[in-house]
Protein backbone atom coordinates (compact mmCIF):
# COMPACT_ATOMS: atom_id res chain seq x y z
CA UNK A 1 0.00 0.00 0.00
CA UNK A 2 1.48 3.20 -1.20
CA UNK A 3 -1.25 6.11 0.85
CA UNK A 4 -1.13 9.12 -1.42
CA UNK A 5 -3.15 12.26 -0.29
CA UNK A 6 -5.31 14.21 -2.76
CA UNK A 7 -6.27 17.64 -1.95
CA UNK A 8 -8.97 19.48 -4.22
CA UNK A 9 -9.54 23.40 -3.21
CA UNK A 10 -11.68 25.91 -5.33
CA UNK A 11 -14.42 27.06 -5.82
CA UNK A 12 -18.02 24.84 -5.11
CA UNK A 13 -19.39 23.68 -9.17
CA UNK A 14 -21.01 20.39 -9.94
CA UNK A 15 -19.49 17.24 -10.76
CA UNK A 16 -15.53 18.26 -8.69
CA UNK A 17 -15.79 15.13 -6.88
CA UNK A 18 -17.25 12.84 -10.24
CA UNK A 19 -14.27 14.07 -12.30
CA UNK A 20 -11.99 13.28 -9.69
CA UNK A 21 -13.25 9.55 -8.95
CA UNK A 22 -13.37 9.21 -12.99
CA UNK A 23 -9.80 9.98 -13.31
CA UNK A 24 -8.50 7.88 -10.76
CA UNK A 25 -10.63 4.55 -11.30
CA UNK A 26 -9.05 5.34 -15.05
CA UNK A 27 -5.70 4.73 -13.58
CA UNK A 28 -6.33 2.17 -10.86
CA UNK A 29 -6.05 4.27 -8.46
CA UNK A 30 -8.14 3.21 -5.19
CA UNK A 31 -10.20 5.66 -3.16
CA UNK A 32 -9.80 4.63 0.87
CA UNK A 33 -11.56 7.96 2.71
CA UNK A 34 -13.10 10.98 1.55
CA UNK A 35 -13.71 13.66 3.38
CA UNK A 36 -15.16 16.95 2.52
CA UNK A 37 -16.07 20.25 3.62
CA UNK A 38 -16.41 23.99 3.30
CA UNK A 39 -14.13 26.63 3.70
CA UNK A 40 -14.88 30.69 3.77
CA UNK A 41 -17.12 29.58 1.16
CA UNK A 42 -14.59 27.14 -1.27
CA UNK A 43 -14.94 23.56 -1.75
CA UNK A 44 -12.64 21.50 0.18
CA UNK A 45 -12.28 17.97 -0.25
CA UNK A 46 -9.19 15.45 1.03
CA UNK A 47 -9.34 12.06 -0.41
CA UNK A 48 -6.73 9.45 0.85
CA UNK A 49 -5.63 6.99 -1.44
CA UNK A 50 -3.79 4.02 -2.17
CA UNK A 51 -1.48 4.52 -5.39
CA UNK A 52 0.67 1.54 -5.24
CA UNK A 53 -1.04 -0.29 -8.47
CA UNK A 54 -1.51 2.64 -9.98
CA UNK A 55 -1.08 2.39 -13.84
CA UNK A 56 0.86 5.57 -13.84
CA UNK A 57 3.92 7.04 -11.98
CA UNK A 58 3.28 9.37 -9.32
CA UNK A 59 4.91 12.33 -11.21
CA UNK A 60 2.52 11.52 -14.09
CA UNK A 61 -0.09 11.10 -11.87
CA UNK A 62 0.25 14.02 -10.14
CA UNK A 63 0.90 16.46 -13.30
CA UNK A 64 -2.32 15.02 -14.72
CA UNK A 65 -4.72 15.35 -11.89
CA UNK A 66 -3.09 19.31 -11.81
CA UNK A 67 -4.66 19.28 -15.56
CA UNK A 68 -7.93 18.27 -14.71
CA UNK A 69 -7.89 20.56 -11.40
CA UNK A 70 -7.29 23.37 -13.96
CA UNK A 71 -10.25 21.95 -16.40
CA UNK A 72 -12.62 22.58 -13.58
CA UNK A 73 -11.02 25.85 -12.03
CA UNK A 74 -9.76 24.15 -8.95
CA UNK A 75 -6.27 22.95 -6.88
CA UNK A 76 -5.64 19.59 -7.25
CA UNK A 77 -2.64 18.57 -5.39
CA UNK A 78 -1.32 14.90 -4.81
CA UNK A 79 1.34 14.03 -2.03
CA UNK A 80 2.22 11.23 -0.02
CA UNK A 81 0.96 10.70 3.47
CA UNK A 82 4.45 10.51 4.89
CA UNK A 83 4.50 14.61 5.10
CA UNK A 84 1.00 14.96 7.14
CA UNK A 85 2.14 11.87 9.65
CA UNK A 86 5.00 13.78 10.63
CA UNK A 87 4.17 16.79 11.02
CA UNK A 88 0.93 15.85 12.65
CA UNK A 89 1.89 13.11 14.64
CA UNK A 90 4.67 11.51 17.38
CA UNK B 1 -5.62 8.47 10.29
CA UNK B 2 -4.65 11.90 9.03
CA UNK B 3 -8.03 14.73 8.71
CA UNK B 4 -8.60 17.53 6.44
CA UNK B 5 -7.62 20.20 8.61
CA UNK B 6 -4.26 18.64 9.65
CA UNK B 7 -3.96 18.42 5.76
CA UNK B 8 -5.16 21.96 5.30
CA UNK B 9 -2.81 23.45 8.45
CA UNK B 10 0.26 21.93 6.78
CA UNK B 11 -0.77 22.95 2.81
CA UNK B 12 -1.38 26.25 4.03
CA UNK B 13 1.84 26.51 6.09
CA UNK B 14 3.74 25.75 2.49
CA UNK B 15 1.08 27.96 0.08
CA UNK B 16 0.98 30.85 2.35
CA UNK B 17 3.52 30.86 5.19
CA UNK B 18 6.37 30.13 2.53
CA UNK B 19 6.94 27.17 4.97
CA UNK B 20 9.85 25.55 2.86
CA UNK B 21 13.02 23.39 3.16
CA UNK B 22 15.88 25.83 2.51
CA UNK B 23 18.78 23.73 1.26
CA UNK B 24 19.75 19.72 1.54
CA UNK B 25 23.21 19.68 1.51
CA UNK B 26 25.01 16.93 0.73
CA UNK B 27 28.55 16.84 2.68
CA UNK B 28 31.72 15.42 0.88
CA UNK B 29 35.15 14.70 2.04
CA UNK B 30 38.12 15.10 0.03
CA UNK B 31 40.40 14.27 1.81
CA UNK B 32 41.31 10.96 -0.41
CA UNK B 33 42.24 13.50 -3.23
CA UNK B 34 44.98 14.75 -1.77
CA UNK B 35 48.33 14.47 -3.93
CA UNK B 36 51.38 16.67 -4.17
CA UNK B 37 50.63 17.23 -7.96
CA UNK B 38 48.29 20.37 -8.26
CA UNK B 39 46.81 18.57 -11.67
CA UNK B 40 46.08 15.44 -9.52
CA UNK B 41 44.48 16.80 -6.87
CA UNK B 42 42.39 19.19 -9.53
CA UNK B 43 41.31 16.19 -11.36
CA UNK B 44 40.57 14.18 -8.47
CA UNK B 45 38.38 16.77 -7.19
CA UNK B 46 36.25 17.23 -9.88
CA UNK B 47 35.92 13.81 -10.36
CA UNK B 48 34.58 13.14 -7.29
CA UNK B 49 32.04 16.12 -6.64
CA UNK B 50 30.89 14.56 -9.37
CA UNK B 51 30.17 11.49 -9.05
CA UNK B 52 28.80 11.89 -5.80
CA UNK B 53 26.21 14.70 -6.37
CA UNK B 54 25.68 13.90 -10.00
CA UNK B 55 22.00 12.86 -8.50
CA UNK B 56 21.48 15.71 -6.28
CA UNK B 57 19.38 17.92 -7.62
CA UNK B 58 17.07 15.17 -9.28
CA UNK B 59 16.53 13.65 -6.17
CA UNK B 60 15.57 16.92 -4.58
CA UNK B 61 13.33 17.63 -6.84
CA UNK B 62 11.92 14.34 -7.04
CA UNK B 63 11.22 14.74 -3.13
CA UNK B 64 9.39 18.06 -4.03
CA UNK B 65 7.36 16.81 -6.20
CA UNK B 66 6.12 13.86 -3.85
CA UNK B 67 5.45 15.62 -0.81
CA UNK B 68 4.82 19.05 -2.40
CA UNK B 69 7.13 20.74 -0.70
CA UNK B 70 9.64 23.27 -2.16
CA UNK B 71 13.38 22.67 -1.70
CA UNK B 72 14.55 26.02 -2.01
CA UNK B 73 18.37 24.99 -2.56
CA UNK B 74 20.68 21.79 -3.37
CA UNK B 75 24.36 22.47 -2.44
CA UNK B 76 27.45 20.73 -1.93
CA UNK B 77 30.19 21.29 1.09
CA UNK B 78 33.75 20.04 0.71
CA UNK B 79 36.65 19.56 3.28
CA UNK B 80 38.50 22.85 3.80
CA UNK B 81 40.25 23.41 0.48
CA UNK B 82 43.10 24.92 2.52
CA UNK B 83 43.92 21.09 3.80
CA UNK B 84 43.15 19.59 0.62
CA UNK B 85 45.52 21.62 -1.25
CA UNK B 86 47.79 21.77 1.19
CA UNK B 87 50.91 19.38 -0.20
CA UNK B 88 50.33 20.38 -4.02
CA UNK B 89 49.83 24.72 -3.90
CA UNK B 90 53.16 26.61 -3.49
CA UNK B 91 51.31 29.89 -4.27
CA UNK B 92 47.68 31.82 -3.47
CA UNK B 93 47.66 31.21 -7.37
CA UNK B 94 47.60 27.77 -7.31
CA UNK B 95 44.83 27.40 -4.83
CA UNK B 96 42.55 29.51 -6.88
CA UNK B 97 42.89 27.07 -9.38
CA UNK B 98 41.37 24.61 -7.15
CA UNK B 99 38.51 27.18 -6.84
CA UNK B 100 37.98 27.49 -10.36
CA UNK B 101 37.52 23.14 -10.35
CA UNK B 102 34.90 23.49 -7.44
CA UNK B 103 33.13 26.28 -9.40
CA UNK B 104 33.10 24.10 -12.73
CA UNK B 105 32.18 20.96 -10.75
CA UNK B 106 29.03 22.69 -8.77
CA UNK B 107 28.18 24.14 -12.07
CA UNK B 108 28.38 20.22 -13.91
CA UNK B 109 26.15 18.99 -11.14
CA UNK B 110 23.28 22.09 -11.25
CA UNK B 111 24.01 23.61 -7.59
CA UNK B 112 23.64 26.72 -7.02
CA UNK B 113 26.83 27.28 -4.54
CA UNK B 114 29.65 24.94 -3.33
CA UNK B 115 31.36 25.97 0.15
CA UNK B 116 34.21 24.56 1.34
CA UNK B 117 37.00 27.55 -0.12
CA UNK B 118 37.73 27.41 3.56
CA UNK B 119 40.46 27.45 6.21
CA UNK B 120 40.85 26.26 10.11
CA UNK B 121 43.10 28.57 11.78
CA UNK B 122 41.38 28.92 15.40
CA UNK B 123 44.92 28.62 16.57
CA UNK B 124 47.46 29.15 13.59
CA UNK B 125 47.93 29.61 10.52
CA UNK B 126 50.39 26.73 8.67
CA UNK B 127 51.63 28.00 5.25
CA UNK B 128 48.65 25.95 3.05
CA UNK B 129 46.19 28.39 5.65
CA UNK B 130 47.55 31.46 4.82
CA UNK B 131 47.89 30.73 1.42
CA UNK B 132 44.07 29.94 0.62
CA UNK B 133 43.21 33.00 2.89
CA UNK B 134 45.39 35.14 1.05
CA UNK B 135 44.08 33.54 -2.21
CA UNK B 136 40.35 34.45 -1.29
CA UNK B 137 39.23 38.03 -2.89
CA UNK B 138 40.80 36.16 -6.47
CA UNK B 139 38.87 33.12 -6.12
CA UNK B 140 35.95 34.78 -5.27
CA UNK B 141 36.00 37.15 -8.29
CA UNK B 142 37.02 34.08 -10.66
CA UNK B 143 33.94 31.95 -9.25
CA UNK B 144 30.61 31.92 -9.13
CA UNK B 145 29.06 29.56 -6.55
CA UNK B 146 31.77 29.03 -4.54
CA UNK B 147 31.63 30.42 -1.00
CA UNK B 148 34.73 30.95 1.53
CA UNK B 149 34.85 31.16 5.21
CA UNK B 150 37.63 30.97 7.60
CA UNK B 151 37.15 29.76 11.16
CA UNK B 152 39.50 32.12 13.51
CA UNK B 153 38.57 31.54 17.29
CA UNK B 154 37.10 28.80 19.15
CA UNK B 155 36.53 28.52 22.86
CA UNK B 156 39.21 25.86 23.50
CA UNK B 157 41.64 27.81 22.06
CA UNK B 158 41.13 31.30 21.96
CA UNK B 159 41.04 33.73 18.62
CA UNK B 160 43.79 33.87 16.31
CA UNK B 161 44.26 37.55 15.92
CA UNK B 162 47.08 37.58 13.02
CA UNK B 163 44.16 35.85 11.10
CA UNK B 164 41.68 38.60 11.78
CA UNK B 165 44.29 40.97 11.09
CA UNK B 166 44.79 39.23 8.09
CA UNK B 167 41.03 38.73 7.09
CA UNK B 168 40.31 42.60 7.84
CA UNK B 169 42.64 43.16 4.21
CA UNK B 170 41.19 39.93 2.31
CA UNK B 171 37.36 41.34 3.19
CA UNK B 172 38.71 44.91 1.88
CA UNK B 173 40.30 43.20 -0.87
CA UNK B 174 37.13 41.13 -1.65
CA UNK B 175 35.07 43.87 -1.95
CA UNK B 176 37.67 45.83 -3.94
CA UNK B 177 37.92 42.62 -6.61
CA UNK B 178 33.85 42.70 -7.00
CA UNK B 179 33.39 45.99 -6.84
CA UNK B 180 31.18 46.47 -10.04
CA UNK B 181 29.13 43.69 -8.66
CA UNK B 182 28.27 46.43 -5.07
CA UNK B 183 31.34 43.97 -3.99
CA UNK B 184 29.43 40.78 -3.88
CA UNK B 185 32.43 38.84 -3.61
CA UNK B 186 32.10 39.68 0.48
CA UNK B 187 28.73 37.89 0.32
CA UNK B 188 30.84 34.75 -0.14
CA UNK B 189 32.77 34.46 2.97
CA UNK B 190 32.30 34.71 6.33
CA UNK B 191 34.49 34.36 9.19
CA UNK B 192 33.73 32.30 11.94
CA UNK B 193 34.80 31.45 15.88
CA UNK B 194 33.67 28.41 16.68
CA UNK B 195 32.33 26.94 13.44
CA UNK B 196 30.51 23.76 12.80
CA UNK B 197 31.29 21.14 11.01
CA UNK B 198 27.90 19.83 10.11
CA UNK B 199 26.48 23.26 8.96
CA UNK B 200 24.60 23.32 5.98
CA UNK B 201 23.83 26.48 5.10
CA UNK B 202 25.75 28.75 2.83
CA UNK B 203 28.48 31.07 2.96
CA UNK B 204 29.71 29.15 5.94
CA UNK B 205 29.36 25.27 4.72
CA UNK B 206 32.21 23.36 5.24
CA UNK B 207 32.37 19.48 5.54
CA UNK B 208 34.25 19.01 8.48
CA UNK B 209 37.23 16.47 9.06
CA UNK B 210 35.51 14.97 11.80
CA UNK B 211 32.13 13.75 9.06
CA UNK B 212 32.25 10.52 7.39
CA UNK B 213 33.03 10.63 3.78
CA UNK B 214 30.08 11.56 2.28
CA UNK B 215 26.74 12.88 4.56
CA UNK B 216 23.19 14.18 4.03
CA UNK B 217 22.25 17.83 6.01
CA UNK B 218 19.68 19.63 5.67
CA UNK B 219 18.21 23.23 6.41
CA UNK B 220 14.83 23.74 7.35
CA UNK B 221 13.12 26.96 7.31
CA UNK B 222 9.83 28.65 7.90
CA UNK B 223 9.98 32.34 9.61
CA UNK B 224 6.17 32.88 7.76
CA UNK B 225 4.85 29.77 9.75
CA UNK B 226 6.10 31.05 13.30
CA UNK B 227 4.96 34.75 12.50
CA UNK B 228 1.84 33.47 11.31
CA UNK B 229 1.37 31.11 14.17
CA UNK B 230 2.08 33.97 16.73
CA UNK B 231 -0.90 36.32 15.01
CA UNK B 232 -3.22 33.88 16.56
CA UNK B 233 -1.88 34.57 20.61
CA UNK B 234 -1.34 38.14 20.09
CA UNK B 235 -1.70 39.65 23.71
CA UNK B 236 -1.36 36.33 25.79
CA UNK B 237 1.30 35.64 28.00
CA UNK B 238 4.90 34.58 27.44
CA UNK B 239 4.03 31.11 28.06
CA UNK B 240 1.69 30.94 25.65
CA UNK B 241 3.76 32.61 23.23
CA UNK B 242 6.35 30.73 24.05
CA UNK B 243 4.45 27.16 23.69
CA UNK B 244 2.99 28.05 20.54
CA UNK B 245 6.50 28.83 18.94
CA UNK B 246 7.75 25.47 20.44
CA UNK B 247 5.34 23.59 18.52
CA UNK B 248 5.43 25.61 15.39
CA UNK B 249 8.68 24.65 15.27
CA UNK B 250 8.79 21.08 16.17
CA UNK B 251 6.00 20.73 13.00
CA UNK B 252 8.38 23.07 10.41
CA UNK B 253 11.93 20.58 11.68
CA UNK B 254 9.13 16.82 10.97
CA UNK B 255 9.07 18.02 7.54
CA UNK B 256 12.74 18.99 7.66
CA UNK B 257 13.68 15.45 8.99
CA UNK B 258 11.13 13.56 6.37
CA UNK B 259 13.09 15.16 3.47
CA UNK B 260 16.71 14.60 5.36
CA UNK B 261 15.66 10.96 5.60
CA UNK B 262 14.40 10.27 1.65
CA UNK B 263 17.28 12.39 0.25
CA UNK B 264 19.39 9.96 2.81
CA UNK B 265 17.13 6.81 1.08
CA UNK B 266 17.43 8.00 -2.65
CA UNK B 267 20.60 8.94 -2.72
CA UNK B 268 22.45 6.14 -0.75
CA UNK B 269 24.25 8.37 1.46
CA UNK B 270 23.95 8.56 5.50
CA UNK B 271 21.72 11.16 6.95
CA UNK B 272 24.09 13.76 8.96
CA UNK B 273 21.44 16.32 10.73
CA UNK B 274 18.77 18.44 10.44
CA UNK B 275 19.79 22.58 10.64
CA UNK B 276 16.29 23.67 12.34
CA UNK B 277 17.06 27.36 11.84
CA UNK B 278 15.24 30.13 10.70
CA UNK B 279 16.55 31.17 7.81
CA UNK B 280 14.67 34.38 6.54
CA UNK B 281 14.51 35.72 2.77
CA UNK B 282 13.51 38.69 1.20
CA UNK B 283 9.96 37.75 0.26
CA UNK B 284 7.38 39.27 1.85
CA UNK B 285 6.01 37.19 5.03
CA UNK B 286 9.35 35.19 5.07
CA UNK B 287 11.16 37.40 8.35
CA UNK B 288 12.55 36.76 11.75
CA UNK B 289 12.33 40.98 12.06
CA UNK B 290 8.43 40.11 11.67
CA UNK B 291 8.49 37.69 14.36
CA UNK B 292 9.91 40.66 16.77
CA UNK B 293 7.71 42.41 15.81
CA UNK B 294 4.65 40.28 16.28
CA UNK B 295 6.37 39.45 19.55
CA UNK B 296 5.35 42.71 20.33
CA UNK B 297 8.23 44.99 19.12
CA UNK B 298 7.59 48.41 17.09
CA UNK B 299 11.00 47.69 14.86
CA UNK B 300 13.46 44.82 15.37
CA UNK B 301 16.56 46.93 17.02
CA UNK B 302 13.71 48.77 19.75
CA UNK B 303 14.10 48.02 23.56
CA UNK B 304 13.63 43.94 23.86
CA UNK B 305 14.94 43.30 21.05
CA UNK B 306 17.93 40.72 22.36
CA UNK B 307 15.12 39.74 24.85
CA UNK B 308 12.75 38.66 22.59
CA UNK B 309 15.38 37.31 20.25
CA UNK B 310 17.07 35.03 22.99
CA UNK B 311 13.14 33.61 23.81
CA UNK B 312 12.54 33.14 19.74
CA UNK B 313 16.10 31.54 19.29
CA UNK B 314 15.47 28.91 22.39
CA UNK B 315 11.93 28.27 22.23
CA UNK B 316 12.87 27.30 18.36
CA UNK B 317 15.33 24.96 19.32
CA UNK B 318 13.62 23.09 22.22
CA UNK B 319 10.70 22.37 19.38
CA UNK B 320 13.19 21.83 16.79
CA UNK B 321 15.19 19.56 18.98
CA UNK B 322 12.39 16.58 19.77
CA UNK B 323 11.78 16.44 15.80
CA UNK B 324 14.44 15.13 14.26
CA UNK B 325 16.83 12.23 15.57
CA UNK B 326 19.93 14.28 14.77
CA UNK B 327 20.48 18.56 15.14
CA UNK B 328 23.34 20.15 14.06
CA UNK B 329 24.50 22.91 12.33
CA UNK B 330 23.75 26.49 13.07
CA UNK B 331 19.89 25.71 14.91
CA UNK B 332 18.29 28.90 15.62
CA UNK B 333 16.75 32.19 14.19
CA UNK B 334 19.70 34.03 11.43
CA UNK B 335 19.21 37.68 11.67
CA UNK B 336 20.77 38.74 8.60
CA UNK B 337 20.07 42.08 7.18
CA UNK B 338 19.74 42.05 3.48
CA UNK B 339 17.72 38.93 3.42
CA UNK B 340 15.36 39.98 5.60
CA UNK B 341 12.69 42.72 4.68
CA UNK B 342 11.94 43.29 8.50
CA UNK B 343 15.40 43.88 8.89
CA UNK B 344 15.78 46.18 6.07
CA UNK B 345 12.68 48.34 7.45
CA UNK B 346 14.25 48.64 10.94
CA UNK B 347 17.65 50.24 9.38
CA UNK B 348 15.70 52.71 7.22
CA UNK B 349 13.59 53.33 9.84
CA UNK B 350 16.70 53.92 12.28
CA UNK B 351 15.75 51.41 14.79
CA UNK B 352 18.61 48.95 14.46
CA UNK B 353 22.17 49.82 14.37
CA UNK B 354 25.74 48.05 14.44
CA UNK B 355 25.84 48.26 17.87
CA UNK B 356 22.38 46.34 18.87
CA UNK B 357 23.07 43.98 15.64
CA UNK B 358 26.13 42.83 18.28
CA UNK B 359 23.94 42.50 20.83
CA UNK B 360 21.93 40.37 19.01
CA UNK B 361 24.69 37.64 18.02
CA UNK B 362 25.09 36.93 21.11
CA UNK B 363 21.35 35.65 21.30
CA UNK B 364 21.22 34.23 18.26
CA UNK B 365 22.50 31.24 16.06
CA UNK B 366 25.06 32.80 14.31
CA UNK B 367 26.24 36.60 13.98
CA UNK B 368 26.74 39.88 11.95
CA UNK B 369 25.43 38.86 8.63
CA UNK B 370 24.57 40.33 5.69
CA UNK B 371 25.76 43.57 6.66
CA UNK B 372 26.22 46.40 3.99
CA UNK B 373 29.19 48.65 5.50
CA UNK B 374 31.05 51.83 3.62
CA UNK B 375 33.50 51.15 1.51
CA UNK B 376 36.20 53.37 2.67
CA UNK B 377 35.84 51.42 6.47
CA UNK B 378 39.88 50.55 7.32
CA UNK B 379 40.85 47.41 7.22
CA UNK B 380 41.61 47.55 11.08
CA UNK B 381 38.11 48.47 11.80
CA UNK B 382 37.18 45.47 9.68
CA UNK B 383 39.51 43.45 11.85
CA UNK B 384 38.11 45.09 15.09
CA UNK B 385 34.26 44.20 14.33
CA UNK B 386 35.76 40.43 13.53
CA UNK B 387 37.27 40.22 17.13
CA UNK B 388 34.87 41.66 18.59
CA UNK B 389 32.20 39.49 17.48
CA UNK B 390 34.60 36.35 18.00
CA UNK B 391 35.10 37.30 21.31
CA UNK B 392 31.34 36.65 21.48
CA UNK B 393 31.58 33.00 20.19
CA UNK B 394 34.71 32.31 22.25
CA UNK B 395 33.41 33.68 25.65
CA UNK B 396 29.79 32.49 25.43
CA UNK B 397 30.55 29.02 23.93
CA UNK B 398 28.41 29.31 20.91
CA UNK B 399 29.33 30.06 17.08
CA UNK B 400 29.49 33.64 16.27
CA UNK B 401 30.04 35.10 12.55
CA UNK B 402 30.77 37.99 10.36
CA UNK B 403 30.04 38.35 6.90
CA UNK B 404 29.72 42.26 6.44
CA UNK B 405 30.55 43.63 2.90
CA UNK B 406 32.11 47.60 2.26
CA UNK B 407 30.64 48.72 -1.26
CA UNK B 408 33.54 50.11 -2.34
CA UNK B 409 32.41 53.51 -3.40
CA UNK B 410 29.15 53.69 -1.80
CA UNK B 411 28.35 55.76 1.36
CA UNK B 412 26.33 55.35 4.66
CA UNK B 413 22.42 55.17 3.38
CA UNK B 414 22.96 54.21 -0.34
CA UNK B 415 21.62 51.01 -1.29
CA UNK B 416 23.59 48.04 -2.84
CA UNK B 417 21.41 44.83 -4.62
CA UNK B 418 22.78 41.49 -4.42
CA UNK B 419 20.08 40.04 -6.12
CA UNK B 420 18.28 36.73 -5.42
CA UNK B 421 17.95 35.12 -1.95
CA UNK B 422 20.88 38.10 -0.93
CA UNK B 423 18.81 40.51 -1.20
CA UNK B 424 19.47 44.32 -0.86
CA UNK B 425 20.68 46.45 1.97
CA UNK B 426 21.21 50.43 3.12
CA UNK B 427 24.62 50.49 3.90
CA UNK B 428 24.80 51.00 7.66
CA UNK B 429 27.57 53.76 9.59
CA UNK B 430 30.50 52.12 11.36
CA UNK B 431 31.96 53.72 14.42
CA UNK B 432 34.34 56.22 13.38
CA UNK B 433 37.24 55.27 16.12
CA UNK B 434 40.31 53.56 15.17
CA UNK B 435 41.31 49.87 16.93
CA UNK B 436 44.66 49.72 14.91
CA UNK B 437 47.00 49.70 17.65
CA UNK B 438 44.95 47.16 19.07
CA UNK B 439 44.34 44.75 15.87
CA UNK B 440 47.83 45.50 14.68
CA UNK B 441 49.65 43.94 17.87
CA UNK B 442 49.75 40.43 16.61
CA UNK B 443 49.89 37.16 18.14
CA UNK B 444 46.45 35.48 19.76
CA UNK B 445 43.78 36.00 22.32
CA UNK B 446 44.73 32.85 25.18
CA UNK B 447 41.29 30.37 25.51
CA UNK B 448 39.50 31.62 27.76
CA UNK B 449 38.81 30.41 31.40
CA UNK B 450 36.05 28.19 30.83
CA UNK B 451 37.58 26.02 28.23
CA UNK B 452 39.76 23.83 30.69
CA UNK B 453 37.25 21.47 31.63
CA UNK B 454 39.88 18.43 31.74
Amino acid sequence: MKKTIITVVGKDTVGIIAKVCTYLAQNNVNILDISQTIVDGFFNMMMVTDTANASKEFGALSAELKEVGDQIGVVIMCQHEEIFDMMHRI
Amino acid sequence: MINIFEVNETNKMISEENLDVRTITLGISLLDCIDTDLEVVNRKVYEKITRLAKNLVATGQEIEREYGIPIVNKRISVTPIAMVGASACRTSEDYVTLACTLDKAAKEVGVNFIGGYSALVSKGMTTGDELLIRSIPQALAKTERVCSSVNVGSTKCGINMDAVRLLGDVVLQAAEYTKENDSLGCAKLVVFCNAPDDNPFMAGAFHGVTEADAIINVGVSGPGVVKRALEKVRGENFEVLCETIKKTAFKVTRVGQLVAQEASRMLGIPFGIVDLSLAPTPAIGDSVADILCEIGLEYAGAPGTTAALALLNDQVKKGGVMASSYVGGLSGAFIPVSEDQGMIDAVKAGALTMEKLEAMTCVCSVGLDMIAIPGDTPATTIAGIIADEMAIGMINQKTTAVRVIPVIGKGVGEMVEFGGLLGYAPIMPVNQFSCEAFVNRGGRIPAPIHSFKN
